[in-house]
């Protein structure tokens, strides 16, 4: 009995100190982000990697969503006879909710456990310690291209989802089902508000933040992590739980966000 | 302050219950090679990262061309550090940059040089040490000797005074082993440097040495002359003479066996 509640104050110990490890890191990486010299090219870069190449898995991911959105919504606004309410159905679907949080989830799953396996790589084979030696700021230096171009990409990524959802909407819902084309735009624009918008990029701007702090702290990291053991089991490890706490993060944030900007 | 580049006074290291450095204190003479040695996991390494300030101490001090390097913020911890070369046991290359783009780093980041000016050095170290035709690979396309060779050149840019090398021939076979020594050797007359290096290469490594350190339970064991090891009858040195020689004789008795 003792030992077992000597474990779970251990456990809460260890979480609390996790916890705490993570905020300086935060911390540290809006720091890096204010010291000069700035790596223009190193953020190019990184909006290349996080960004543009992102896009042919958010064009998949938002032409179906959309198109499904279609077909769902024309189902359940038939039985009401509304079926000219499909455009703005899709739109605030994809404007408030989808979008923002597919979108993340995407991101998170190719770009987020890319940069936790580099820099759980980086610090098992010393690279990291290197940096550090040669007084060069690991956190100018490597966090904060990385931080800023994940901040700038979701929203725009965000929007790209938008449209391309709105269109894969307008295919199966006007092109295949019948609806009015006319009706599906104009439904739309009479229905979505700044605020829809505004709600859809603050999601993106927080999931960004979680994406790019969880993944690149854990492989940071990676040689203190509870049981994530050492060399390359470790980083695949560690690079596993970051995707599964981001995507979890992203959800309760979610519906925090949500709740909180209603 | 003394002639010691790097002095500890009364350094415990702890990782838990475990003690890797129990006060110890020790000198390393500036200008000179001092060889760590000592059993695997007897905290060679972590003697290196105390002095890089990368591991801090539970209690004592260390002083780095006299001053306390213990308990120092970032940015002092920064201005020490400069003083600093270091080649890391896997020499620790950046994967994402060239060999002739790792090799420039301290210069493009730590020094306001002209592009033209870091080239010309850049260029000229790359052909010292004979990788003038690999500028433009990537560490994960070297072999292990010029990974090292790699990681010397791009230690020495900003021209420090202290150079600390974790077991710089491990994984290399023999004759390039000795090409790194050699290497060491015509750096070290080249530019005067401290030189601290951990290496199991024994007895080779101690005609480079003017200090052998063991490293044994904790405790440092220094010897002022090599030569010593072989005649000294502490039991920890006496054990570890055996190993070496051990296998010495081992392998002479291999070939002796028809
Ligand atoms: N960050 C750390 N956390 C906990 N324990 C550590 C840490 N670094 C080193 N140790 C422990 O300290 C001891 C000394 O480690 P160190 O790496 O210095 O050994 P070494 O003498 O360099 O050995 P080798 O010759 O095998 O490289 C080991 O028992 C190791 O487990
Ligand atoms: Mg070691």
């Amino acid at each position: 009995m003792r030992g077992l509640i000597e474990r779970m104050g251990g456990l809460g110990l260890y979480y609390l100190h996790d916890l705490g490890r993570m905020g300086i890191f935060l911390f540290q990486c809006v720091q890096g982000i204010f010291r000069r010299p700035f790596r223009f090219r190193a953020l190019v870069r990184q909006i290349g990697l996080i960004g543009v190449d992102s896009l042919p898995v958010i064009f998949f991911t938002g032409a179906f969503t959309g198109m499904v959105l279609g077909l769902q919504g024309y189902y359940s606004l038939r039985k009401f006879g509304s079926e000219g309410m499909l455009g703005s159905a899709v739109a605030l679907s994809l404007f408030r909710e989808l979008a923002p949080v597919l979108t993340a989830l995407m991101v998170t799953g190719r770009a987020g456990s890319a940069m936790c396996a580099e820099l759980g790589i980086m610090r098992n084979s010393e690279q990291l310690d290197a940096l550090e030696c040669m007084a060069i700021d690991p956190f100018r230096y490597l966090v904060a291209p990385k931080f800023l171009a994940t901040l700038i990409s979701l929203p725009i990524l965000t929007l790209f989802f938008d449209l391309i959802g709105i269109y894969g909407g307008y295919l199966t819902g006007v092109s295949l089902l019948g609806v009015n084309a006319g009706a599906y735009f104009a439904g739309m624009e009479a229905s979505v508000v700044n605020k829809d918008i505004t709600l859809g990029l603050v999601k993106a701007l927080v999931f960004g933040l979680l994406i790019v702090w969880i993944c690149t702290g854990r492989g940071y990291f990676v040689h203190v992590i509870r049981n994530a053991g050492f060399g390359a089991e470790g980083v695949s490890k560690v690079t596993t739980q970051a995707v599964v706490v981001t995507s979890i993060a992203i959800l309760v944030w979610d519906y925090i966000i949500t709740a909180l900007m209603l | 302050m003394d002639d010691a580049a790097i002095r500890f006074e009364h350094v415990t290291k702890r990782f838990g219950s475990q003690v890797v450095l129990n006060d110890v204190s020790l000198a390393f003479p500036a200008g000179k090679t001092t060889v760590i040695a000592g059993g695997s996991g007897q905290g060679k390494s972590v003697t290196l990262k105390l002095i890089l300030g990368l591991l801090q101490p539970e209690a004592g001090k260390i002083f780095v061309e006299g001053q306390n390097i213990v308990g120092l913020g970032r940015r002092q911890l920064n201005e020490v550090r400069r003083k600093f070369g270091v080649l890391f046991q896997g020499a620790a290359l950046l994967d994402s940059l060239t060999v002739y783009e790792n090799v420039a780093l301290p210069l493009e980041e730590r020094t306001s040089l002209s592009r033209e000016e870091i080239r010309r050095r850049v260029t000229e170290s790359l052909v010292q040490f004979d990788l003038a035709e690999h500028g433009d690979k990537y560490p994960a396309q070297l072999s292990g000797g010029m990974r090292k060779r790699v990681g010397l050149a791009r230690a020495l840019q900003l021209e420090p005074s202290i150079m600390l090398f974790d077991e710089p021939t491990t994984g290399l076979d023999p004759l390039k082993a000795m090409d790194i020594y050699d290497l060491f050797y015509h750096t070290q007359k080249l530019y005067g440097f401290t030189s601290i290096i951990v290496s199991h290469d024994i007895p080779k490594i101690f005609n480079l040495a003017d200090q052998v350190v063991i490293l044994a339970a904790g405790r440092f064991i220094v010897f002022e002359d090599p030569s010593e090891i072989w005649t000294s009858d502490r039991p920890e040195i006496r054990d570890l003479v055996n190993r070496v020689m051990g296998t010495v004789y081992n392998s002479k008795l291999v070939e002796a066996t028809p």
